[in-house]
């Protein structure tokens, strides 16, 4: 086996052990390279199938590539796919700054979804090497009543045992990718020939690393136009992910904030 | 599946840095991330400007302690993880909390490594927590560490006090039995014998860290062990009925006849499913997560484990433990946990506590309770069957987590020892037998004789008193007229049982067939006294499910210490010189009944008023 096999069968691990032991879970699909390795994964682990409703949390705002491949794969992938608004700006804290404000309404829409479809638990494609915080998550996260991460107070993980029953009212995130990185995310894309927005393409000396709604995503300086390109980029730079986030950049505490009130 | 092709697809090793708190390991990362080229564009600077934006002086932990919480506590509180690469390959750095509070973080990030570095403050030496992780490095299962003994700028870089530092903690992991790899003298914060030998320590000539982390071998995958595979789930999407699980350890192929357990079922595997792969594939290895059909629609549920027939895993209901505790309550003798193993769940009942270790000190406390951040040995006992391995043999199925109120609290390995396998209690090899009706009905024979027959079972230490009594007892019982016969330990081995040793497996076989026998002679009538230890509470259920009703369960009952002082055959004291292996009560355990329909108390009554319990017992359940 190599490394891809081994991140793929980990993976393909924890998404069982969480249609085993979990009821009532969506895959949250963000459109972007990592819910579509999650739902990619979710056909290896279930034979060709995706045994969860698959949820687009829509800001309104993404870019229009977004939406177009977001039909189509729906479709051609055969998912269960529910759509579900975010509020209007003006529901957000309003002191946070400017750009998680906008990124907030998300995770307004996201509770909001939560609660309509009765959801005990989420499957989300965050990885660890992200953002620093994102790197103390564990593979199964409990929030309690209020949403709220217990980021100091996590259950152990351990000997591939996860937390799998929790006190009522508990709402679970599973992270089945939490253990790759960006390079992984391209290589595995690329093994896998898993179709992906054409936004994360050089044009015009730009790309996109990560996307998300167009007011506070930006794409940063970059020749690689395609997925080899894209992999020989990341092997050798330093610039991180997430340099094209606006709110990353406000204040140091700002995904913090926003990750303990249930931020993906 | 494709091979790794060349350094670019080299998977990064994962090390875990323990230690005690302030002992430096979160200035160790930054300084080793620094040293070895691996930080982000511009994190250096960043944390340099925001140290100035708050009048801090700039710390290299300040590079990994992204979050505001971490800093404003100066600790770290959870597992981070960080990348970096030597010339040599790819690492995976979790940066486990040196604090006491933090010990379940600590295990979550531990658990994860195949390397250990453990770093040590020179000046302060070793600490509360360099122990205890040292201590749970080891049950952990990671067998490469490496020392550092650290801020060596602070005690003048000098060799002796490294040595003194060096020694006391090699004599303390010799006491775990774990050796380290190295022990290399560093300042993280000058970055001294991080990646080159430092000129301020000419004495030292061992590797440097990045020499001793490259030396470290990656964790293979057990290929090469008996096949284990943990069934997950049952999945019928489309036509396919398909067992899905991970292989744990061993290889499996097509065609292969496998067992599950405990169900103890068997069928031939005939397809190895999968998702967008070039083509079906024929044989799958451990690490894999796979799917397979069977070609009997056989029930199979999750919590099984899949097996070749020839080398199954161990099925008992009781079994030692070595473990290591999180739980804000102590673990005491008779609670009880959820306990998950691969992916079975079951009840378990914590039956004894046979050590309590303090892991701070490595020393033993009074064997009641283990106490959070303790460690300690105990023995489980549960309600449902379970398949699992010694961890010795396979570690995957050999270990296990317990959980109380939903709550991860406990690790442990399985140890068998002391232990047989149950399994021959649940496999019957003859399967095409008609059982013959007898044309003398019980009742007949029962008037006849006078009185029903049974089995009067005997159980208790070596020394208890059951031969004295059962043969007291079959002569009074003869004079009053009863068919009645003393099946007896000595006697049952020279012939029935002349091929069994005193291993826990043939203990158990040697009492399955005087079972069986004495359930024979209940059925013609007789009266059966047998008198054997019989140990072990499994056993002895089993004998009652051969004899039925007729089955009478008799502790003959006395302390350790007092069968010890009588010692009629001499056999303790051989035992406790070690020339008898295995003895019941000395170095095997007696698992005392919990519901016996009679308890004779030897070291309470004599021996006559003993058999007068008995005869009295004998008239009012057996005279017809």
């Amino acid at each position: 086996m190599d490394h891809l096999d081994q991140l793929e069968a980990e993976s393909v691990y924890i998404l069982r052990e969480a249609k085993a032991k979990l009821d009532k879970l969506a895959i949250l699909w963000s459109l972007g390279k990592d819910s579509n390795v999650v739902l990619w994964l979710c056909r290896k682990a279930f034979f060709g199938h995706v045994p969860f409703p698959v949820m687009h949390i829509d800001t309104g705002r993404k870019f229009p590539e977004m939406y177009a491949f977001r039909d189509r794969y729906a479709v051609e992938w055969g998912l269960t796919f529910l759509r579900e608004e975010c509020p209007p700006l003006e529901a957000t804290d309003p002191t946070l700054p400017p750009a998680a404000r906008s990124a907030a309404r998300k995770t307004l829409g996201l509770k909001a979804a939560i609660e309509k479809h009765g959801f005990e638990g989420l499957i989300l494609g965050i990885r660890r090497d992200e953002e620093a915080i994102r790197a103390k998550e564990r593979y199964f996260s409990p929030r309690d009543e209020s949403g709220q991460w217990q980021l100091k107070d996590q259950p152990p993980e351990f000997w591939g045992q996860y937390m799998t029953s929790f006190p009522q009212g508990t709402h679970v995130r599973v992270h089945p990718i939490l253990h790759w990185t960006e390079l992984d995310i391209w290589k595995y894309t690329r093994r896998e020939g898993i179709p992906v927005i054409e936004l994360y393409f050089a044009k015009n000396g730009k790309r996109y690393r990560s996307l998300g709604d167009q007011d506070i995503t930006f794409p940063v300086p970059s020749t690689a136009d395609s997925l080899d390109a894209i992999i020989a980029e990341l092997e050798t730079t330093k610039v991180p992910e997430r340099a094209g986030r606006a709110m990353d950049h406000e204040a140091e505490d700002s995904f913090e904030r926003l990750r303990t009130a249930g931020y993906m | 599946m494709p091979q790794a092709s060349g350094a670019a697809e080299a998977r990064p090793l994962r090390i875990v840095i323990v230690g005690h708190v302030d002992h430096g390991k979160s200035t160790f990362v930054g300084r080793l991330l620094h040293e070895t080229g691996s930080l982000p564009e511009g994190r250096l600077e960043a944390v340099r400007a925001m140290s100035a934006r708050r009048g801090m002086p700039f710390e290299w932990a300040f590079v990994l302690d992204a979050m505001q919480s971490e800093r404003d506590q100066g600790i770290t509180i959870d597992t981070t993880q960080i990348r970096f690469a030597t010339a040599a390959r790819p690492y995976l750095v979790i940066d486990a909390p040196g604090h006491k509070e933090f010990l379940k973080n600590m295990v979550t990030g531990a658990a994860q490594a195949e390397a250990a570095l453990l770093v040590i403050d020179a000046a302060e030496g070793i600490q509360e927590q360099s122990r205890r992780h040292g201590y749970l490095l080891h049950l952990l299962g990671i067998r490469q560490v490496a020392v550092l003994v650290n801020k060596m700028d602070l005690v003048d870089f000098s060799a002796d006090r490294f040595g003194r530092v060096a020694e006391d903690f090699r004599a303390y992991l010799a006491e775990l039995g774990v050796e380290p790899a190295c022990m290399v003298p560093i300042s993280a914060r000058e970055g001294d014998n991080l990646v080159r030998h430092s000129p301020r320590m000419p004495w030292y000539q061992g590797p440097s860290v990045v020499q001793a982390l490259d030396s470290f071998a990656y964790t293979s995958l057990p290929v090469d062990r008996p096949l284990r595979m943990p069934v997950q789930d049952v999945y019928k999407f489309d036509q396919r009925r398909i067992v899905a699980g991970r292989i744990e350890a061993g290889r499996l192929a097509v065609g292969d006849t496998v067992l599950f357990s405990p169900s103890n079922k068997t069928a031939r595997i005939r397809t190895i499913e999968a998702w967008h792969v070039p083509a079906p594939p024929g044989e799958a290895v451990a690490g894999q997560s796979i799917g397979v059909t069977l070609d009997e629609p056989i029930f199979v549920e999750r919590g099984e484990i899949m097996s070749h027939v020839e080398q199954p895993p161990v099925l008992t209901t009781v079994f030692k433990a070595r473990i290591f505790w999180l739980g804000t309550t102590p673990l005491r003798i008779g609670s009880t946990y959820k306990l998950k193993l691969a992916t079975t769940e079951a009840t378990a009942v914590v039956e004894a506590i046979e050590r309590s270790i303090d892991t701070a000190e490595l020393r033993s406390l009074p064997p009641d309770r283990i106490e959070r951040n303790g460690a300690g040995e105990i023995v489980l006992r549960t309600k449902r069957m379970l398949a699992l391995d010694e961890y010795t043999a396979n570690p995957t199925t050999g270990r296990f987590v317990l959980v109380e109120d939903h709550l991860p609290v406990g690790g442990g390995i399985v140890s068998m020892e002391g232990y047989p396998d149950q399994r021959q209690l649940v496999t019957v090899r003859a399967t095409n037998l008609t059982q013959v009706g007898h044309a003398v009905s019980r009742t007949a024979r029962a008037a006849r004789n006078g009185h029903r027959g049974g089995v009067l079972w005997f159980t208790g230490l070596s020394g208890a008193g059951k031969s004295t009594l059962a043969l007291a007892l079959e002569r009074e019982l003869f004079a009053r007229g009863f068919q009645v016969y003393v099946l007896d330990g000595d006697n049952v081995r020279s012939g029935l049982c002349r091929d069994l040793g005193f291993g826990p497996e043939d203990r158990a076989e040697n009492i399955r067939r005087v079972g069986e026998v004495a359930a024979l002679f209940a059925d013609a009538g007789f009266l059966v006294v047998s008198s054997f230890i019989s140990p072990y509470r499994a056993d002895r259920q089993r004998a009652r499910e051969a004899a039925g009703e007729a089955f009478h369960e008799i502790y003959v009952k006395a302390g350790l210490e007092v069968c010890e002082q009588r010692d009629p055959k001499g056999l303790y004291k051989r035992a406790r010189k070690g020339e008898i292996k295995e003895f019941t009560g000395v170095s095997s355990p007696y698992e005392p009944p919990e519901a016996p329909e009679l308890v004779v108390p030897t070291d309470e009554l004599a021996i006559e008023d003993c058999v007068a319990l008995l005869l009295r017992y004998v008239e009012e359940r057996f005279r017809a």
